[in-house]
């Protein structure tokens, strides 16, 4: 036990003795969660837009204001004919230009309709569509005020109620899809590439024929990796809490217990591959590599799995991320109790025993 | 043997920060002589040879190797040394002849002279069958033996080697030996470090090191008439008491 | 030259000895773009809906079977209970409520405004936002019916209106698949070339053999040279094979000069692989340079551009978007390949890099040291 003690300490010597990777590895739920909080927004905002206004007069010029007003647009440059819209969508800048036709408003006056084009760089097809949206809403906005329409009998008004995020939000999503992506990796990364280190540079042979069990040895070298992994997970907390308003409506007893649980069974997988690979480099590849872009992609932090082909919803079942964030989310958002996430949990357990199972078969069949 | 000194090595100084590596080391290499370098684990050989080889620079001193200052013309005596450090320096998972390969062709030598040489040295080593080998997959002895061999391919005027026969059994280090004596017989100067005292009988002379600074350089015969001791292993124990 | 040349093919026969590292370096990237690329998309498929029709009037059933009608909503189930209704949206099984009121019918028919309430899964707001707009155009629809039916009733106004007319210019289907699958690409080819190039240095200071080039004749800048050219050609190669699978199998449109696009690839790949070997020459151990790379790019990524617009992001990040090399690829493998765009429109995006390229490699070298 004295033995194994010590080899903890030096474990923990070795990882707090370089500042470099120290700074990196608290660095980076930080700056991951500020990434996701003020950089990476699915709101459209600023979007530049360019005029082809062929009528010029009072009314097109009032719809101009009204578009360049809300939040969404830049008034970036007026064009003068057709041929300058290719050019401008191929320097990349302008996103949206808006065309009038001539004689605007004496058609609206006279004829009651006028004509607006409305033409997209469509590369981007969500930026695009979301635009596109936009600015016809601030058209129809405007149009109505003109109508000065009152509501008409006989129509439905629905109120709408956004339950979980009145105010319509992006830290419910980014938060736990943070979370689960900074524990997945680091927490894979670290022990796979550790493990491997030792066995790259030849003193895992010395480890084995010390005194310490196989199992030990393991347990040593992932300790410290719960430790720091856990402070990631609790520094995410606090700051989605302090800086965005994420709140922890549920039991945060419970909301750790499960981040511990999820941390250890990336920890089991970097076991797992480390059994794997011989070099720092193949661990590095497969625990980052491998898992950076599924973690992001197919765990339903950015996309809706709901909206993914079926093969793909399949592959996300065995995303362990996927049921972290549902956890977490229920956990945060809605404050549900363990009663609405013991299925995950479970998920998650069984995941983790098959990651130490595979690993201890791996680990005896090297010894041997 | 010549009295030509081929390094020449004035007050050398070494600091890592207040730890005194290398302390006011003095002494000169003569042409072809094998050269022992002695001391014990951390006396600060590694340090001095490393600095030989512009690995690494002096803190203070002035230093010569193979007519070139070392401060100036580093990269001119990169051309004319070799080097084996205490770390194995051959690629695992490369064969014998892409090592080969690769290292001769940095040094500039042609294709031809590469395999003409190869040919000779595989044929004297009688080792044709480990030309396409991964050294990786050979046994200690052989690679210590194939990596001075490389060490030595592009024919330096000095080869420096670092505890060269680390680890090995008596009979390989042996081997490693006669290399030594080979090398040594076609004109090479030998710089060599060791903590084995009984390798130090095979140098023409021999210098020890003690926690930095040079004790004593002679020949073997001249440290035991010295220290009026029958081997080179009291003189060491002799000169390590007295510190 | 020659010097050069004899440190590519080493590396090159050390790249393809490695048989554990192979698979991981050819194979790896194009199966993830194949599954990932599908994973890319806000199209709604599905918004499962729960009904509480308090009203059980044929106007209510008229208002379910319009959203049962709708290609977006799936009438999972309904309900009088309010508390059961949001049992379904607490546990995630439904997206939306739709609340129909006691007395809906008779409102709507004695001529007054009636109101029904939609509770809206907003946890992700983006797809909230969407069900929100869905269900709006499945109820405008149902009082367009009801007005058109009843024109006798309501007074018929003189009405303004204004004709907007979309045109989506290079993507018409909106397929947000080639959009995402350069993207992804550049991702693949950026992690597998800059993580190789870093981990290459380091690795030979921490297996020793640095030592032994240390001492030889050797010049920086033909190691550096070296030690970059194989994993570029790598990197190159990848890009040109992701863009033909993508061809194939996606039907990306490749409307640009490819000369253009691979041009610029190349000096992209300068930059990235330059980065990952200057952080090589400074750290000592391959686990320091992973957690270094890593750190920066996760970083770059997420800021590159390939999820959300840069145009969207706060000026300090577009500022910070200046040194990601991320962004400038991102953006301009889209241009040239979707939009066609030619040198002439990408050209301050390329002076940049190549500055960018000669700064990176001249501190590289600068950097990598002989002499401890």
């Amino acid at each position: 036990m004295k033995q194994f003690l010590g080899f903890i300490k030096k474990e923990f010597y070795h990882i707090f003795r370089d500042p470099r990777t120290l700074l990196v590895l608290f660095g980076i739920p930080v700056a991951q969660l500020l990434i996701f909080g003020y950089v990476v927004t699915t709101e459209v905002k600023n979007i530049s837009v360019a005029i082809l206004d062929r009528s010029k007069d009072d009314v097109t010029r009032e719809i101009t204001q009204k578009i360049i007003e809300s939040d969404y647009f830049t008034l970036t440059q007026n064009l003068q004919s057709d041929t300058q819209i290719e050019e401008v969508f191929k320097t990349g800048n302008i996103k949206e230009v808006i065309v009038f036709e001539p004689n605007f408003a004496q058609k609206l006056g006279r004829d009651g309709t006028a004509q607006i084009q409305l033409i997209a760089d469509a590369s981007d097809a969500n930026t695009a569509n979301l635009i596109v949206n936009y600015t016809s809403a601030i058209i129809s906005d405007y149009v109505q005020k003109q109508n000065k329409l009152q509501l008409m009998p006989m129509q439905i008004k629905p109120e709408v109620r956004m339950v979980f995020n009145e105010s319509l939000q992006s830290v419910y999503m980014f938060v736990p899809g943070t979370m689960a992506l900074i524990l997945m990796l680091v927490s894979a990364m670290m022990t796979s590439i550790s493990i491997a280190r030792e066995k790259e540079l030849g003193t895992m042979e010395v480890l084995l024929v010390s005194p310490l069990k196989p199992a030990q040895i393991i347990i040593g070298k992932v300790i410290p990796y719960v430790a720091l992994a856990f402070i990631n997970a609790v520094t995410i907390i606090v700051l989605g809490n302090l800086i965005f308003g994420m709140p922890v409506n549920g039991s945060l007893t419970l909301l750790l217990a499960e981040s511990l649980l999820f941390i250890s069974l990336a920890l089991s997988l970097g076991i797992l591959i480390s059994t794997i690979a011989k070099t720092q480099q193949v661990a590095m590849f497969i625990s980052l590599f491998a898992l950076m872009l599924p973690t992001i992609m197919l765990s339903g932090f950015i996309f809706p799995i709901e909206n993914m082909p079926v093969v793909l919803q399949m592959i996300s079942h065995i995303m362990p991320p996927k049921y972290f964030i549902i956890i977490i989310k229920n956990i945060m958002i809605k404050g549900t109790g363990f009663g609405f996430v013991w299925k995950e949990t479970l998920v998650l357990i069984a995941m983790m025993m098959v990651f130490i199972l595979l690993s201890v078969k791996k680990f005896k069949i090297r010894l041997q | 043997m010549t009295n030509k000194p081929i390094i020449k090595v004035e007050n050398l100084v070494k600091k890592f920060g207040n730890f005194v590596a290398n302390d006011h080391l003095n002494f000169e290499v003569y042409e072809g002589e094998i050269f022992g370098f002695l001391g014990a684990n951390g006396a600060g050989k590694t340090t001095a040879i490393r600095i030989l080889c512009g690995l690494s620079t002096p803190t203070s001193g002035n230093l010569n190797v193979a007519g070139f200052d070392i401060y100036k013309q580093t990269e001119l005596i990169k051309r004319n040394i070799g080097y084996m450090s205490q770390k194995f320096s051959l690629y695992e998972n490369l064969t014998l002849k892409e090592n080969i390969r690769f290292y001769a062709g940095i040094y500039g030598l042609s294709s031809k002279e590469i395999n003409k040489r190869m040919d000779n040295l595989l044929e004297t080593l009688k080792i044709g069958d480990l030309r396409d080998k991964l050294i990786g997959s050979l046994p200690l002895g052989w690679k210590q033996k194939l990596a001075f061999s490389v060490a030595i391919f592009h024919r330096p005027r000095i080869v420096f080697l670092d505890e060269p026969t680390g680890g090995v059994d008596p009979i390989t280090r042996r081997q490693f030996w006669d290399l030594i004596y080979q090398a040594a017989n076609d004109g090479i100067t030998i710089f060599v470090t060791t903590h084995y005292m009984d390798e130090a009988e095979y140098c023409d002379r021999v210098s020890i090191m003690v926690d930095g600074r040079i004790e004593a350089l002679d020949t073997p015969a001249g440290l035991k008439k010295t220290y009026k001791v029958s081997n080179m292993d009291e003189v060491f124990l002799k000169l390590a008491r007295a510190s | 030259m020659r010097t050069i040349g004899i440190i590519i093919r080493k590396e090159f026969i050390q790249i393809f000895r490695d048989k554990t590292m192979l698979p991981i370096i050819i194979v790896m990237p194009f199966v993830q773009l194949l599954v990932l690329v599908f994973a890319a998309t806000f199209e709604m498929k599905q918004i499962n809906m729960v009904i509480v029709d308090q009203d059980q009037s044929a106007s209510s059933r008229r208002l379910i079977s319009k959203f049962e009608g709708s290609p977006f909503f799936t009438i999972d189930g309904s309900t009088f209970s309010d508390e059961q209704a949001n049992d379904e949206l607490l546990a995630g099984r439904s997206d939306i409520i739709l609340k129909i009121p006691n007395g809906f019918e008779k409102n709507l028919v004695s001529g007054e405004v009636s109101d029904v309430q939609l509770l809206v899964n907003a946890i992700n707001a983006t797809v909230a936002g969407l069900t929100n707009a869905y269900s709006n155009y499945v109820i405008a629809d149902f009082n367009k019916q009801m007005i058109s039916e009843n024109v006798n009733i309501i007074q018929p106004v003189k009405l303004k209106s204004v004709d907007v007319t979309y045109s989506y210019w290079y993507n018409p289907e909106l397929n947000y698949k080639i959009y995402m699958l350069p993207g992804i690409l550049v991702i693949l080819i950026t992690i597998i070339g800059a993580f190789l190039a870093a981990l290459n240095i380091v690795r030979e200071k921490e297996m020793g053999t640095i030592e032994q080039i240390n001492v030889t004749p050797v010049q920086k800048f033909q190691f550096i040279t070296g030690k970059l050219v194989p994993f570029w050609i790598i990197a190159m190669f990848e890009l040109g094979f992701g863009l033909t699978l993508g061809k194939i199998i996606f039907d990306i449109p490749i409307v640009g000069n490819l000369g253009v696009l691979f041009g610029f690839a190349g000096v992209y790949l300068l930059v990235a692989l330059g980065l990952g070997l200057l952080v090589s020459t400074m750290a000592s151990t391959q686990q320091q340079v992973m957690f270094i790379i890593f750190f920066f790019l996760l970083t770059f990524i997420m800021m590159s551009g390939i999820f959300t617009p840069v145009e969207s992001m706060p000026d300090w990040a577009q500022k910070v978007n200046i040194i990601n090399p991320f962004a400038y690829f991102m953006r301009v493998i889209r241009m040239v390949l979707l939009k066609g765009s030619g040198f002439r429109d990408i050209s301050r995006e390329f002076f940049s890099l190549l500055i960018y390229a000669a700064i990176i490699l001249s501190l590289a070298v600068w950097r990598y040291r002989k002499t401890a």
